[in-house]
């Protein structure tokens, strides 16, 4: 398939510090019994991740996989492979109640990074970014629209919002890391 | 007058000049200066006029509690009025002006107001509100809206940006003078994350400029320590120029940074609102000093005591040669000493109370000041400025005892604690009659969730006013705040202050006590609102008991300044009049913010594009390009039309309705919404949410249906289609996906825990294309003969309201045969990445079939040609499905459904309700949209009854005339009569309509279904 492409086509902006679409990426909505050990095998054969805590983001060989709620988990992996986790999962818990379903194309995702990344999402969510660790993700808001995000070992952070606002986040990201609006409370 | 002094000013730098203007005349300042003390250097006493009589107005404080000096700052997109000059940092280049007067500030027509001050008394408005309407509305309000506010209304487009920031902190203190320093080092001690700031642009506040000793050294070198060790620490961050704005619930608080304020136009953020989460507050925000009340007091010249010192000291500035200090407290004596260390004169020190003792009295009368105790200010001489004051007794009624001529009075009733942001969350207050002042009651804190206290104050804003008792307050509070925000126990040791001996206040609420009315009605409480002693009286006097209510028939503490001055003095005299103890009394609410903050700040980032988001679709940019005139429908954009060059949307509009009906027609339908419900239990599940029956719908097909609130009113509707044995995809309308989305996970987490059904949202996961026309199929079946798709579109293979997976082209797509236009119709679905290739490749391939796309209102029209209702058109949140004849799409069969109830009952099932019904104009012509049609007689209000109302109109090009479709009362039963719409645009003329069935086009559904 040519033409494949994600909201913004990678669009990057390089203020204090370093905003890019990252472009596509696959994402899979996993609901289920979280506690099931059928769903934590289909997660880890999907991802090579074992299952999350709360809030807790895992990496393995093949992708991430993410706590979204008491029943819910975001799995990330590569694009082209999203329809075929979601028909592995469905085949694996067709014996239980679950839901996969591919949102790879429902969102958009952002790489923010360099010095002060922190400050640029706190400029624009409420949730605490100085408690912010590797490992967790945060599902919360940037300004008016929901938005999940969490940071690499490396300090980059990735920020997760739906696709038909990714022009707004963009233009948010872009807007709180322009050159001189460094805070300098979070370094 | 007021000169720069040719020494001193601890916080300038005499090597940067920096040049200003006010009112075009050209000044000069130091780098370091506040405009206030820029302008008093330059020799500027007056600044501005009162609110209501145009009184000329002088700066009467050093900080943010200043209510005459406010100015327009700045030109052009940087214009601001209502600026306060205390707290404006002086900056090269900067211009301002004065406000309230015409046409100058040393002339002002608007001091008439003045003469008639008799007549501008205490609920001047609201008297006048009780002449005839006539006059209110003739003769005051014009004049009343012509004079009012201080400022102007910026004209142009703010220049500036804004931004919020959200910090965490354990202990947020708030104040960054001795106290905030002392509470912030004692916090820090219990390991606690400390955030302190601090509203000017240096440390230490007004403790520098009293003097004394902390730690054995002086005030300003302990400050540097403090300073620096804060600094040096790595829970604690330090901050200048931000303001505590406000205290909310559960230790949320605001903070109003001025990034830039002072440094225009240099790219970065004007102002950023601090949007803090504390687990523990320290007010440190220390106290402010009351004017006394004698006759003339807001005379320019006449200022705070404390203020003349903080002139000298900070800015070395002298608001003039010879000042008289009126005062009922020690407080003021430092004044005149500093005022005589200035090499000025101190002709003498009027003391209220009727001794004047103790050290501070010792050493004015050792540096050779005369001091006069029980004495007060009869009144003060001068006009623009302050020329001499004549002495009386205190005790008196004002017989003049002495004239002594001054440039300048310094006065001060004693210091309130600044309790504003102890208050804003709740902290109540107590009445402490030693200092004589409002206090914060330390067992009536602010509680948060938990119901302990999450707010304590430090230094004088608790009440302290010794450095001793202040250090040794504000050390405490901040381990007070640190342990309670869950931090170590602390043995750091407090700052040593060595005791200092005070002779105590003396409370004067009117200076002489026995003034009579004449000098009453000179002596201001509210400056900028011009609200005097005599007027608070006045109040009391008809009727006024209540502060709240003196508040607002008086305007007292109403100006910008909020009553910082005025309150305190203003409820004693009330007090007074009412023959009740203060505390009776008690004081207006405290609101945030502390000081006005910019609406610039409070609105952040959102503004111009990032005013709210807008949701694009994965064909937007195409939109867009093709110069789509935009609607908005939810938060989405939507094209409307497709205007081609020189069309109006009208004839964009005509022209899609006949292309789709004649050729082709793709729409961008990626808005609508969809959801994926799926589990064991998904069928009971969706028969409860929708009013037909779902749980029967065949694997492949779809089914329209409705949904409704419990209340039995129509709320969505759409298509759904069966995927498999447990798996349905909802469509809903574009508006109402998230609406939709939330009404079923509210249902199944909060009524039915119990049942195993997930849903899902994949809205924006797929791009979706109605493909319309005729020629749907051909260019459908194109797309697969160029690049081998493999799905049969057929009609056998595909027929009317069912769907399929596969490839269409090389598109991953899922195909429905369903029709809102009632033409041959498919609806593709494409993952929303390969959406925009997709609307391409249709677009590439249409051009043989006379492709083209349409908008929103060539949707609508085409729907309601078919009699096809809309949600939000048809229906209002008070019709129900039977009002609109969809009574075949409501399951009798099953035993419960959302409304199922609220629809059997006597209102619901009223053969009065209005029904739709299609209408048909006698001349062709559109009835206006909104009309109603009237019956016979009238309600109990005169007016025409009214028989129903249209819900849907348009011309339609498809019949080349106008159709509409409305609510009728017994529409259904009156065909073919023809009822009124009498329009409202002025021409008086009725839109005459027969009712007709409302499927204009196509009853029997020929076009859809080939």
């Amino acid at each position: 398939m040519s033409d494949v492409v994600s909201a913004l086509r990678g669009a990057k902006y390089e203020g204090f510090c370093k905003v890019e679409e990252a472009g596509l990426v696959g994402m899979v909505t996993l609901r289920g019994d979280l506690a099931s050990k059928t769903l934590a095998a289909a997660v880890k054969a999907a991802t090579g991740a074992d299952m999350p805590d709360i809030c807790g983001i895992l990496a393995g060989e093949k992708g991430k996989v993410a706590w979204m709620s008491p029943d819910e988990l975001l799995l990330m992996v590569d694009h082209g492979a999203a329809e075929q986790v979601v028909s592995d999962l469905s085949e694996a818990l067709s014996g239980e109640h679950a839901l996969a379903v591919n949102v790879s194309d429902a969102r958009a995702v952002f790489h923010v990074s360099g010095d002060g990344a922190r400050e640029v999402v706190a400029k624009l969510s409420p949730a605490d970014m100085a408690a912010l660790e590797p490992g967790t993700l945060r599902r919360s808001r940037v300004a008016q629209v929901p938005a999940a995000f969490h940071m690499d070992e490396d300090g980059m952070i990735e920020l997760v919002c739906f696709r038909s606002v990714a022009t707004y986040v963009f233009g948010l990201l872009e807007n709180a890391a322009r050159p001189g609006s460094e805070v300098g409370y979070l370094t | 007058m007021s000169t720069r002094l040719a020494q001193g000013g601890r916080l300038i730098d005499r090597s940067k000049a920096m040049e200003f203007t006010f009112n075009g005349k050209r000044m000069t300042g130091y780098a370091g200066d506040t405009l206030a003390a820029a302008l008093l250097g330059a020799g500027q006493t007056l600044v501005g006029r009162s609110f209501k009589y145009h009184r000329p107005r002088g700066i009467l404080a050093s900080g943010s509690e200043e209510p005459n000096a406010l100015v327009h700052l700045g030109e052009g997109a940087r214009f601001e009025p209502d600026q306060r000059v205390t707290t404006t940092e002086l900056f090269d280049g900067l211009t301002c002006t004065s406000q309230n007067h015409w046409p100058s500030l040393e002339f002002d027509v608007g001091a008439i107001n003045n003469k008639f001050s008799r007549f501008l008394t205490a609920g001047f408005y609201y008297k006048t509100f009780m002449f005839p309407r006539v006059a209110w509305e003739k003769l005051f309000e014009p004049i009343v809206r012509q004079s009012a506010g201080l400022g102007q209304v910026p004209k142009e487009r703010d220049a500036d940006r804004y931004e919020h920031f959200y910090a965490h902190v354990d202990v947020l203190v708030v104040g960054g003078g001795v106290a905030g320093l002392a509470a912030a080092r004692s916090a820090a001690s219990t390991g606690a994350k400390v955030l302190l700031i601090e509203q000017t642009n240096h440390w230490g506040g007004r403790a520098v400029v009293d003097g004394g000793e902390i730690d054995g050294m002086p005030v300003e070198g302990w400050v540097n320590k403090a300073v620096e060790e804060l600094e040096n620490m790595a829970n604690v961050t330090i901050r200048t120029r931000i303001m505590g704005a406000g205290v909310y619930d559960h230790g949320y608080a605001t903070g109003y940074e001025r990034v830039a304020d002072h440094t225009p136009g240099d790219g970065r953020p004007r102002h950023r609102l601090w949007r803090i989460r504390a687990k523990q507050i320290v007010t440190a925000t220390g106290a402010i000093e009351r004017p006394l009340s004698f006759a003339g007091n807001d005379i320019p010249g006449v200022m705070l005591a404390g203020a003349l010192r903080d002139y000298i000291v900070n800015w070395g500035v002298s608001a003039g040669d010879r000042v008289v200090v009126v005062t009922n407290n020690d407080d003021a004596y430092r004044t005149a000493l500093a005022v005589k260390a200035a090499g000025l004169n101190v002709p003498m020190i009027l003391d209220a109370r009727a001794e004047a003792g103790g050290p501070l009295a010792d050493a004015a009368r050792e540096a050779g000041i005369r001091v006069e105790a029980g004495k007060g200010i009869a009144k003060v001489h001068g006009g623009k400025k302050v020329t001499g004051v004549s002495v009386c007794a205190q005790a008196g009624e004002g017989a003049s005892l002495e004239e002594i001529k001054c440039d300048a009075v310094a006065m001060s009733g004693g210091w309130s604690p600044v309790v504003h942001l102890w208050s804003h969350c709740g902290g109540k207050l107590i009445w402490d009659v030693e200092q004589a002042h409002f206090r914060p009651d330390p067992d009536r804190a602010p509680t948060s969730h938990d119901g302990a206290a999450f707010v304590v104050t430090a230094g004088s804003a608790t009440g302290a006013l010794s450095l001793a008792d202040v250090m040794a307050d504000a050390h405490a509070a901040g381990k007070v705040a640190g342990k309670a925000a869950g931090g170590k126990t602390s043995s750091k040791a407090a700052p040593e202050v060595a005791p200092e001996t005070m002779q105590p206040i003396e409370p004067v609420w009117v200076m002489p006590q026995g003034a009579g009315p004449d000098k009453r009605m000179k002596m201001w409480l509210d400056f900028q609102n011009d609200v005097k002693v005599s007027d608070v009286q006045l109040a009391a006097r008809e009727g006024y008991e209540s502060v709240e209510h003196t508040k607002r028939y008086t305007t007292l503490g109403m100006a910008n300044d909020q009553g910082k001055l005025s309150n305190i003095n203003g409820l004693a005299i009330l007090s007074d009049a009412l023959s009740q103890e203060i505390p009776a009394t008690g004081t207006t609410t405290f609101r945030p913010p502390y000081n006005p903050i910019s609406f610039g700040a409070i609105a952040g980032e959102a503004r111009g594009e990032l005013f709210q988001p807008v949701r694009q679709t994965p064909m937007h940019a195409w939109h867009a390009e093709a110069g789509a005139y935009f609607e908005p429908v939810g938060h989405w954009y939507r094209p409307y039309c497709y205007p081609k060059s020189g069309e109006t949307h009208e004839q964009a509009v005509n022209r899609e309705v006949l292309n789709t009906r004649e050729n082709l027609g793709l729409l961008d339908a990626s808005t609508l919404g969809k959801l994926v419900v799926k589990g064991p239990d998904a069928g009971k599940f969706l028969d409860m949410m929708y009013t037909n029956m779902m749980s029967n719908l065949a694997v492949g097909k779809c089914r329209y249906g409705l949904m409704c609130s419990e209340n039995g009113f129509l709320s969505d509707d759409g298509v759904v289609a069966r995927i498999d044995e447990d798996t349905w995809l909802c469509h809903t309308t574009s508006g109402g996906a998230d609406r939709i989305h939330a009404w079923m996970e509210d249902w199944l987490q909060c009524e039915w825990w119990d049942w195993n059904v997930y849903v899902a949202n994949v809205t924006e996961q797929l791009a979706q294309v109605a493909v319309v026309g005729p020629n749907a199929r051909k260019v459908l079946e194109k797309l697969n003969d160029q690049a081998g798709g493999g799905m049969d579109l057929s009609a056998e293979a595909l027929p009317f309201m069912q769907w399929r997976d596969g490839k269409i082209g090389n598109f991953d797509a899922r195909a429905y045969r369903i029709s809102f236009s009632g033409e041959l119709s498919y609806e593709i679905a494409v993952p929303a990445s390969q959406g925009r290739a997709f609307w391409d490749a249709l677009l590439d391939a249409g051009g043989e079939f006379g492709v083209m796309p349409y908008g929103t209102e060539c949707l609508h029209i085409m729907r309601a040609e078919k009699g096809f209702i809309m949600i939000g058109d048809e229906t209002d949140g008070t019709v129900i499905p039977q009002d609109l004849g969809l009574n075949w799409a409501i399951s009798k069969k099953k035993e419960d459904f959302m409304g199922k109830r609220a629809q059997s009952r006597s209102h619901m099932t009223d053969p009065d309700r209005w029904k739709l019904v299609g209408l048909e104009t006698l001349d062709g012509s559109v009835i206006p949209d909104g009309a109603y049609a009237v019956g016979e007689g009238v309600n109990a209000n005169g007016q025409k009854n009214v028989i129903g109302r249209v819900t849907s109109t348009y011309y339609s090009p498809t019949l080349k005339k106008g159709i509409a479709m409305g609510l009728v009362k017994h529409g259904p039963d009156r065909m073919g009569e023809v009822i009124g719409f009498p329009t409202v645009d002025g021409s008086n003329t009725v839109v005459k309509a027969k009712i007709v069935s409302p499927v204009f086009y196509d009853p029997e559904g020929e076009k859809q279904n080939v």
